[in-house]
C-alpha cells in the first residue's frame, strides 16, 4: 500500500508538472528565446518604431485613465453594497459580475451599438461634435467595461470581515463620514483595493477582444500595444511580435509578484 | 445634514449607524446605477434590441445559419473538452500544490495565476512560439481543432485549481488516513472520502472555466485563427460579422452565446449549492 500511494504520488506529480510545463512555462520562455535570437539590437529595433511606441504609449495612457475610474467605483460601489440596505442589491451584484460572463468582442459590439455614428446616442453625438468609437474614448469605455468587476469584489469580502464597530465607534466619537471613510475604513481595506487594482491593470493592459472592435487599429493613432503585436504577425515582423509579447509578459510577472505581496498583507 | 452637529448621540443608536451620509446613500446609488448604465447596462440593452432587428426570422437565420450552427456547435463541444480536461489536471495541480511537497513549490504556486496575469494576444503567442509553423520540437498545431483547445486550456488553467486547493487544504487527513487503515485503496479513499467534498469546488471551477472559454478570443486569433468550419468559434464569427456590417446578425449571435454563459453560471451555481448541502 506504501509503494502504491507513493508510486501515485510521483505519478500526480509529473503529471501536474508536465502539464504545466507543457501548456504554460516551455512555451513562455520560448517566446523570450524567440523574441533574442537575432540579437539584442534587432529586438531592440522592432520595438522602438514609432508606430510601436505610440502603441504601448496608448496602452498606458488607457489604463491610467481606466483604473481610476474603477477604483472609485469599486470602493463606493462596495461600500453602498455591504454598509446599506436598499431594493434591487442582488441585481446591482449581478450586474457587477457580467463582464466576467461576456465574451470581449461581445462587449465591444455592445459598445459599438450606442456609441458609434449609427448608435443609439450617434445623432447627439455628431451633433455636439463627440468622437467616442475608432477614438480614445471608446478604447477607455471598453477598458473600463472589462475591468469593472475586480475592485468590487476583492473589496466587499473585507469590508463584510472587518465589521463597521470601529467606523460606528469613529461615528459616535464625532468623526464626519469622510473622516470615518479616511481614518478607519480606507486603512481597512487598503490592501484589498491594492489588489484589485493590480490585477485590473492586469487585464486592461492585455485587453485584446473588445478593443479591436471599438479602436479602429489605425496604427500609430487608435492602436494598442496587444492590437500592435496581432498586426506585427500579420506583417511578418514575428521578432517584433515577439519582443512585445515578452514587454507584457515581463509586466504580467511583476503584477503577478505584486499580487502575491498584496495577498500576504492581506492574510 | 450637518453630521457633527449630530455626533454628539447617545451611546445606544435607535438604528444600526450605516452609512447614510457618505454623500447621501441615495446620490451613492444613484451614482453607482448611472455608472453602471452607461458602461454595462445600455449597451448590452442595445445588443438585445440590434439582435431582434430583423424580426425573429432573421435571428433564427443569424444562428441556424450552416456556418454559425457548425461554430456555435464548435464554441461548445470544445469548451466542454476544456472544461474536462480542467478538471482533471485542474484537481490533480491543486492536489500536488496542497499534498505534495518539493523543491520550488511556492513559485510554482504563483505561476498558476499567470494565464489570468498574461494578455490572451500573449497567451496565443506563447503557445505559436512551442506549437506553431516553426515548432523547435517539430510539432506543428497552429490553425488547428487542437490549438483551440489548447489556447482555451491555457486561459483557463487556474479556474479549477483556484478553488479547489483552499478547499483541499481544508479537508480532514484524519478521515483519509482511518479509511486507508481500514483497507481503502488510496483511489477509494480518494472517491469516497476526499471527492465528495471536492465536487462543489470543482463545479463552481468548471462553470467559470466554461463561461471563459465560449467567449474566448485574444487567444486564438494568431494560434487558432477562425477557419470556417474547421477552428471558427463563435467570438471570431461574431467579430467577423461586425467587419462586414452584419450588425444585426453579430448582435444574434452574441445574444444567444451570452444567455448561454449565464444560464451556465446560474445552473452551476445551483449544482454548487446542492453539493454543498449534500457534501455532509
Amino acid at each position: 500500500m506504501l509503494a502504491s500511494g507513493r508510486l501515485s504520488r510521483w505519478g500526480l506529480r509529473s503529471f501536474a508538472l508536465g502539464y504545466l510545463g507543457l501548456l504554460l512555462l516551455i512555451p513562455l520562455g520560448m517566446i523570450f528565446f524567440r523574441a533574442f535570437e537575432h540579437g539584442l539590437g534587432t529586438a531592440f529595433d522592432s520595438i522602438t518604431t514609432p508606430d510601436a511606441l505610440h502603441a504601448f504609449y496608448l496602452t498606458g495612457l488607457v489604463t491610467l485613465i481606466a483604473i481610476p475610474f474603477n477604483t472609485i467605483f469599486g470602493v463606493g460601489c462596495a461600500l453602498l453594497l455591504v454598509r446599506t440596505e436598499f431594493r434591487g442589491k442582488a441585481l446591482i451584484n449581478a450586474i457587477i459580475d457580467l463582464p466576467f460572463a461576456i465574451s470581449p468582442v461581445v462587449i465591444g459590439l455592445s459598445l459599438l451599438l450606442v456609441y458609434s455614428e449609427t448608435g443609439w446616442f450617434g445623432d447627439w453625438l455628431n451633433a455636439n461634435g463627440f468622437q467616442i468609437i475608432f477614438a480614445l474614448p471608446g478604447i477607455v469605455l471598453a477598458t473600463i467595461f472589462v475591468t469593472v468587476p475586480f475592485v468590487v469584489r476583492e473589496v466587499v469580502p473585507v469590508l463584510h470581515e472587518i465589521g463597521d464597530e470601529q467606523e460606528q465607534a469613529a461615528r459616535t466619537l464625532g468623526a464626519n463620514s469622510w473622516q470615518t471613510f479616511r481614518r478607519i475604513t480606507l486603512p481597512a481595506i487598503r490592501w484589498g483595493v491594492s489588489y484589485g487594482v493590480v490585477i485590473a491593470t492586469a487585464r486592461a493592459l492585455g485587453e485584446f477582444g473588445a478593443v479591436a472592435v471599438v479602436s479602429g487599429r489605425i496604427a500609430g493613432q487608435t492602436q494598442t500595444a496587444t492590437i500592435w503585436i496581432q498586426e506585427a504577425f500579420s506583417r511578418y515582423d514575428y521578432t517584433g511580435a515577439y519582443v512585445g509579447a515578452v514587454v507584457l509578459a515581463a509586466i504580467a510577472v511583476s503584477i503577478l509578484v505584486a499580487m502575491n505581496v498584496f495577498k500576504r498583507k492581506e492574510a | 445634514m450637518s453630521s457633527a452637529a449630530t455626533g454628539t448621540s447617545s451611546a445606544a443608536p435607535p438604528r444600526p449607524a450605516y452609512w447614510p451620509r457618505l454623500g447621501g446613500a441615495a446620490l451613492g446609488r444613484g451614482l453607482v446605477v448611472g455608472y453602471l448604465s452607461i458602461i454595462v447596462l445600455l449597451p448590452i440593452a442595445a445588443l438585445v434590441v440590434q439582435s431582434t432587428d430583423g424580426g425573429w426570422s432573421a435571428f433564427w437565420n443569424a444562428i441556424s445559419n450552416p456556418e454559425a450552427w457548425w461554430s456555435l456547435r464548435w464554441t461548445l463541444i470544445a469548451s466542454l473538452i476544456v472544461v474536462v480536461i480542467n478538471v482533471f489536471a485542474g484537481t490533480a495541480i491543486a492536489w500536488v500544490l496542497v499534498r505534495d511537497r518539493f523543491p520550488g513549490k511556492a513559485a510554482l504556486n504563483g505561476v498558476i495565476d499567470l494565464p489570468f496575469a498574461l494578455p490572451t494576444i500573449v497567451a496565443g503567442v506563447t503557445l505559436l512560439a512551442l506549437y506553431g509553423p516553426n515548432s523547435p520540437v517539430g510539432i506543428d498545431a497552429a490553425f488547428t481543432k487542437v490549438a483551440v483547445v489548447m489556447a482555451l486550456a491555457f486561459v483557463t488553467l487556474p479556474f479549477v485549481v483556484r478553488a479547489v486547493q483552499p478547499v483541499l487544504m481544508e479537508v480532514d487527513v484524519e478521515a483519509e488516513e482511518a479509511a486507508a487503515s481500514l483497507g481503502a485503496s488510496p483511489f477509494t479513499t480518494f472517491r469516497r472520502v476526499i471527492l465528495p467534498s471536492l465536487l462543489p469546488a470543482i463545479l463552481s471551477g468548471s462553470a467559470l472555466a466554461f463561461a471563459r472559454a465560449i467567449g474566448e478570443f485574444g487567444s486564438l486569433v494568431l494560434f487558432a485563427a477562425f477557419i470556417p468550419f474547421k477552428t471558427e468559434v463563435m467570438s471570431g464569427l461574431i467579430f467577423s460579422q461586425i467587419g462586414t456590417g452584419n450588425l444585426t446578425g453579430a448582435a444574434a449571435q452574441s445574444v444567444v452565446l451570452l444567455a448561454i454563459a449565464l444560464v451556465v453560471l446560474l445552473v452551476f451555481g445551483r449544482l454548487t449549492k446542492w453539493s454543498l448541502r449534500h457534501a455532509g
